[in-house]
């Protein structure tokens, strides 16, 4: 496998006496979609939420073992995590853009880490519009709050605002759950544009989803990663009996 | 199961009480309007708006009297801009505090505590303010009365705030989780988060909040009564006697003879403080909505 993204070691997460995820063993290629499928409660989410310690905000979360991103354990004393969040954007299940203009929404991460001056953001805007393919959409509409879009608009800004902060990982948590099939197949097509720069990770419920839009598929079940391979191989011929089971839907 | 006509009939009966109950409500508000102008107006059978409203001197008693209301405008208006800037920073504060960064449980200890200083009647926080913060501001200052401006600002200030960090506190709560975790996972401190996207998106309520604080201001009467020394001149500090329009209304109507001229003067202090509040309840309103959108 070439350049290594995300690595974890033993991963264990406990929220308070129950234990959510068991002895994680993951390696997620650089510049690859990664999907992460399982019913609901198996960990999927939670193990994505790791990947930027957004778990840290809920009460009684403890986690032992590695995650390893950029060289750093991200779990260790003093990591930066505010850093660590510049470096992995995130994109939630529901568009939650900020109740801003759609420019503000775009240059909040750079305020925020004072990564451009503010000659610079009128093309950081411009850019990171046109990655999403919003650009043609909006650059009339830039100033109008971001609420009044359609929801796939908002869940393209909502990627777009992270692209300035210039991240290596995208995690992604249901991000079409919330569209339409046709929104979905656009932001399946933006998945596989923005792959060649970013390493993606994407949760989701959809199998035909993981099939169509990501290279490698992890199957997570009861908080273990039972197989994680070629989403060629996890969808044809899985090594174990239990993914079968699931990706055949006799369970789950 | 009952006939349908007995059903229907009760339907009928609770829909026409409710609908009832709604019409007297705004009917009330309607007839203290026509009562305040029908005694306010006869007023203005002897004496012009213009005088009335700029007039300089309040001397309602003498011969002949002279009923100008500046001085009581300027008094007002000066003792609710202190209280506004003393009440509105601390109430926001307080509101952010308590909604975003206090630990549950000091959380609702601090939300009693708001509670219960809104319930104290103005006449003790008056009573306070007379006894304690008059002779503090007296000594701090070396002037000769402690019952200033200043005092009536400080004490208001006590009342407005309740109202601030109440509906300012809701109004940050409403602010969907989504819009925080979205910013938590841009690397935005939580001080970050709370300044640029939740004070942000919770901004037309707090501006209701100071609107509806400022409205509870200029319609108290009794605490600033007792703390501001009702002196009816023209203000040109915060550290001298000053008279409300309320005060006014409150001292005076007793001693002015029912139907005549003092007594319409009062009664037209009255409108102009009821235009007043209506517009500070309807740019309130109008955010409220707004932020409901």
């Amino acid at each position: 496998m070439s350049e290594i993204s995300i690595e974890t070691r033993g991963l264990n997460l406990f929220y308070g006496d129950f234990q959510a995820l068991i002895g994680i063993d993951l390696q997620i290629p650089a510049r690859k979609v990664t999907a992460l499928i399982g019913p609901s409660g198996c960990g999927k989410s939670t193990l994505l939420r790791v990947f930027n310690r957004m778990n840290d905000l809920i009460d009684g979360v403890r986690v032992s073992g590695q995650v390893i991103i950029g060289g750093q354990d991200i779990f260790a004393p003093g990591a930066d995590l505010l850093g660590l969040r510049e470096k992995v954007g995130m994109v939630f299940q529901r568009p939650n853009p900020f109740p801003l203009s759609v420019y503000e929404n775009i240059v909040f991460g750079l305020a925020v880490h004072r990564l451009a001056r503010r000659q610079e953001y009128g093309d950081i805007v411009e850019q990171a519009l046109r990655s999403v393919l919003l650009w043609d959409d909006l650059k009339d509409r830039l100033h109008h709050s971001a609420l009044k879009l359609s929801l796939e608009q908002q869940q393209r800004l909502c990627i777009a605002r992270v692209l300035p902060l210039k991240p290596q990982i995208l995690l992604m948590d249901e991000p079409c759950s919330a569209l339409d099939p046709i929104a979905t197949l656009h932001i399946e097509e933006l998945m596989q544009k923005l792959k060649k720069e970013y390493t993606i990770v994407i949760v989701t419920h959809n199998m035909q989803q993981a099939a169509r839009a990501s290279d490698r598929t992890g199957f997570l079940y009861l908080g273990k990663l039972i197989e994680i391979n070629e989403t060629v191989n996890i969808f044809t011929k899985p090594a174990q009996a239990m993914t079968e089971n699931y990706i055949s839907g006799r369970f789950g | 199961m009952k006939p349908m006509r007995v059903r229907k009939l009760k339907e009928w009966l609770i829909e026409k009480t409710i609908l009832l109950s709604g019409i007297f409500s705004v009917v009330f508000v309607l007839l203290i309007f026509l009562f305040l102008l029908r005694e306010g107006l006869s007023l203005f059978r002897g004496e012009s708006v213009i005088d009335f409203i700029f007039g300089k001197s309040w001397y309602p008693i003498s011969d002949p009297p002279r009923f100008g209301i500046l001085p009581l405008i300027l008094g007002s208006l000066l003792v609710t801009l202190g209280a506004a800037a003393i009440s509105v920073p601390i109430g926001i504060a307080a509101a952010l505090y308590i909604a975003e960064i206090a630990p549950l449980r000091l959380r609702e200890a601090l939300k009693a505590g708001i509670e219960l200083l809104a319930a104290i009647p103005s006449v003790v926080i008056g009573f306070i303010g007379m006894i304690t913060l008059g002779p503090w501001i007296k000594n701090l200052f070396n002037i000769p009365t402690g019952l200033t401006a200043l005092t009536g600002s400080v004490t208001l200030a006590f009342m407005a705030m309740p109202t601030i960090v109440s509906i300012a506190e809701d109004a940050i709560t409403a602010v969907p989780r989504q819009y925080r975790e979205a910013a938590i996972a841009m690397g935005a401190t939580k001080w970050q988060t709370t300044w640029r996207i939740v004070a942000r998106a919770a901004r037309p309520g707090m501006l209701a909040a100071v609107m509806l604080g400022i409205g509870r201001v200029i319609g108290e009467t009794m605490a600033v009564m007792m703390v501001t020394g009702n002196a009816a001149i023209i203000p040109t500090s915060f550290l001298q006697p000053v008279r409300t329009l309320t005060a006014t209304i409150a001292a005076e109507m007793g001693e002015s003879v029912q139907g005549g001229p003092h007594y319409a003067a009062l009664f037209a202090i009255g409108i102009v403080l009821f235009v007043i509040t209506f517009l500070i309840n309807g740019v309130a309103d109008l955010y409220l909505h707004r932020s409901r959108r």
